[in-house]
């Protein structure tokens, strides 16, 4: 055993451990099973623990590293979040119309990570159905944010940031559709990536918003984020729309220097009501940047200003129509005591989804209908080819574009509950890339007011590994992701 | 852009979820101010503008459509939540 709590390493410190046999995966999971006990009561970041499953996955995995076959990941305990689907573990997307729904199959990212030796220890708390974006959504109890229990995580994987955060797991997987993965990783202290649109098979992923959902890892730090990518990027026949472009080594690169690279600041992202100090902490990261060698300059991307609108109309119609699958005859919450099928339709739907997810799919119902669809939905497709062009512009000029995460620091627990305008206002930063399809990143940058936040990198397609070096050399030459909440 | 009761009420029925008045009021309120925060994509000119319906341009792909065995019928049929013997059993379609 070592001298630090197992719990508290990041992947490569206890990989290293593992396979010098000064640890054991056995330990490390009591150890990660022993943090969560101790600090969930508070956090609430879990919908299922999976305690006996976790430990059987370690004894294998001691087994690998025994026979000299383990990966960095052999061993390691990590989180999912409860929209990715794990065979024969409970998988609700945190509502009552899946609250006892067991997959009959993995997702390919949890394939990806069994093969490799992870051991999954639980299911993330989130938003219901990944709606939402404080994760006071979820059917079973509001996530608290380790930082301060009075606050929300973020959201929709509220769950999997405050658990990583917590140092409950040593990873998770989140999934983003509108920034469901940066916007808590920025609320939570956290690294949260979102990678090109397709980079990690959906399969298994209960669809959301099926042209813009992608799965991300949320990590301490930014090696962490490129294993994890590492492991679970890669073309999948069970996902057509997934990439077949090679996957790079994407470590192998991350501690290169980022002389010469041409960093843009969209003039756009910095609007009238955000923090002054989330705008300082954006001009500090300019000022590290460019003394790491990079050179920056401001641009525009004058569409910015409608992607609220285009995501608020494109997600819930696709939502809409992919939600429709829960009608209560072949799994999931079904209404008992109706007696014709249209009645039982309507009560399951009534008492089975929460307010938000109603409320998106009649959005997106609405959106679709004879008479609106040219003036809501087909627009909004249009904008959303404009909105490409202005990143795909602005990429002729830059490598990569940095921006704040969100708004604001993490807010109070109720705060936005009764608006949802303003709810969704938290998205404004990291919408554009899921719009776009472009991978995006959020790293720590600091804390305001004792809370953490983040700034997001954004970059051309296919841009992980010059996205990846370019948080690492920040994050090495500030710090910010050795802190740790006092929880 | 306020929807009234019976066009909220029409929108519940397409989607098949069912609502009490309260609801259908509350809902009908906060659709009202959302969609009023789309109107400004009234404002721009994309007469000519091709539409994006998935973001990395993607055309159809095709596979062989090969059965594969995944699971046993009991895991399959665990989760239905009116099953009778190995039939899942549904509400009268036709009164």
């Amino acid at each position: 055993m070592t001298s630090t709590n197992p719990w508290s390493l990041t992947i490569s410190e206890a990989h290293n451990l593992l396979i010098n046999k000064k640890l054991s995966s056995v330990e490390l999971t009591q150890s990660v099973l022993k943090r969560i006990e101790d600090t969930e009561e508070k956090l609430n970041a879990f919908v299922t623990i999976t305690s006996e499953y976790a430990m059987e996955s370690a004894k294998h995995a001691d087994k690998i590293i025994a026979q000299g076959k383990s990966s960095l990941l052999t061993g390691i305990p990590f989180q999912a979040k409860d929209n990715i689907c794990t065979s024969g573990i409970r998988t609700t997307c945190s509502s009552r119309m899946l609250e006892d729904f067991i997959p009959s199959y993995d997702a390919t990212a949890i394939t990806n990570l069994k093969n490799l030796g992870a051991v999954l220890v639980g299911k993330g708390n989130l938003d219901e159905f990944a709606m939402g974006s404080s994760t006071e959504n979820s059917a079973f109890y509001p996530t608290k944010n380790p930082y301060d229990i009075k606050r929300v995580p973020g959201g929709s994987s509220g769950g999997p940031a405050a658990a990583v955060s917590a140092q409950q797991c040593l990873f998770s997987i989140g999934s983003d559709t509108g920034g469901s993965v940066r916007q808590p990783a920025s609320f939570c202290g956290v690294v949260g990536l979102k990678p090109t649109y397709g980079r990690i098979s959906r399969y298994g992923l209960v669809a959301f918003a099926s042209s813009l959902d992608q799965i991300g890892p949320l990590t301490r730090n930014v090696r962490d984020s490129a294993l994890v990518l590492q492991a679970i990027a890669g073309h999948d026949k069970m996902d057509s729309t997934s990439n077949s472009e090679p996957v790079p080594d994407y470590s192998s690169n991350i501690n290169g220097d980022i002389k010469g690279l041409r960093i843009g600041v969209p003039k756009e992202y910095f609007v009238d009501g955000m923090d002054a100090e989330v705008k300082d902490t954006v001009m500090s990261a300019i000022g590290t940047l460019e003394d790491l060698g990079a050179s920056v300059a401001e641009t525009s991307l004058p569409h910015t200003s409608h992607a609220l609108a285009v995501y608020y109309i494109i997600a819930p119609a696709e939502a809409s129509s992919n939600l429709s699958r829960y009608d209560g005859v072949k799994f999931g919450y079904s209404h008992a005591e109706s007696t014709n099928v249209w009645e039982a339709l309507e009560k399951t739907r009534q008492h089975g989804f929460g307010p938000e997810v109603k409320r998106r799919i009649l959005l997106g119902t609405y959106a679709l209908s004879a008479g609106y669809y040219d003036a809501y939905y087909l627009k909004a497709q249009k904008v959303r080819s404009l909105i490409r062009q202005d990143f795909d512009k602005a990429f002729k000029d830059f490598d990569l574009l940095i921006t704040p995460s969100t708004p604001t620091i993490a807010f109070l627990i109720g705060e936005k509950m009764s608006d949802p305008v303003q709810m969704y206002l938290n998205d404004i930063f990291t919408i554009p890339a899921n719009i776009a399809g472009i991978p995006a990143i959020s790293v720590p940058s600091g804390l305001i007011k004792g809370m953490p936040i983040g700034i997001q990198f954004m970059g051309p397609y296919h841009s992980e590994e010059i996205l990846l070096k370019t948080s690492n050399a920040y994050e090495k030459s500030t710090h910010h992701s050795l802190l740790a909440p006092l929880i | 852009m306020n929807l009234s009761n019976k066009q909220v009420k029409h929108i519940a029925s397409l989607a098949k979820i069912g609502m009490t008045d309260e609801e259908l009021k509350l809902i009908g309120e906060q659709l009202s101010q959302i969609l009023e925060q789309f109107q400004s994509l009234s404002s721009l000119e994309t007469e000519n503008v091709k539409v994006t319906a998935h973001p990395t341009g993607l055309n159809t792909v095709l596979r062989h459509d090969k059965v594969k065995k995944q699971g046993t019928k009991s895991d399959h049929l665990r989760n239905v939540p009116r099953l009778e013997g190995d039939f899942v059993r549904v509400r009268p379609v036709i009164e």
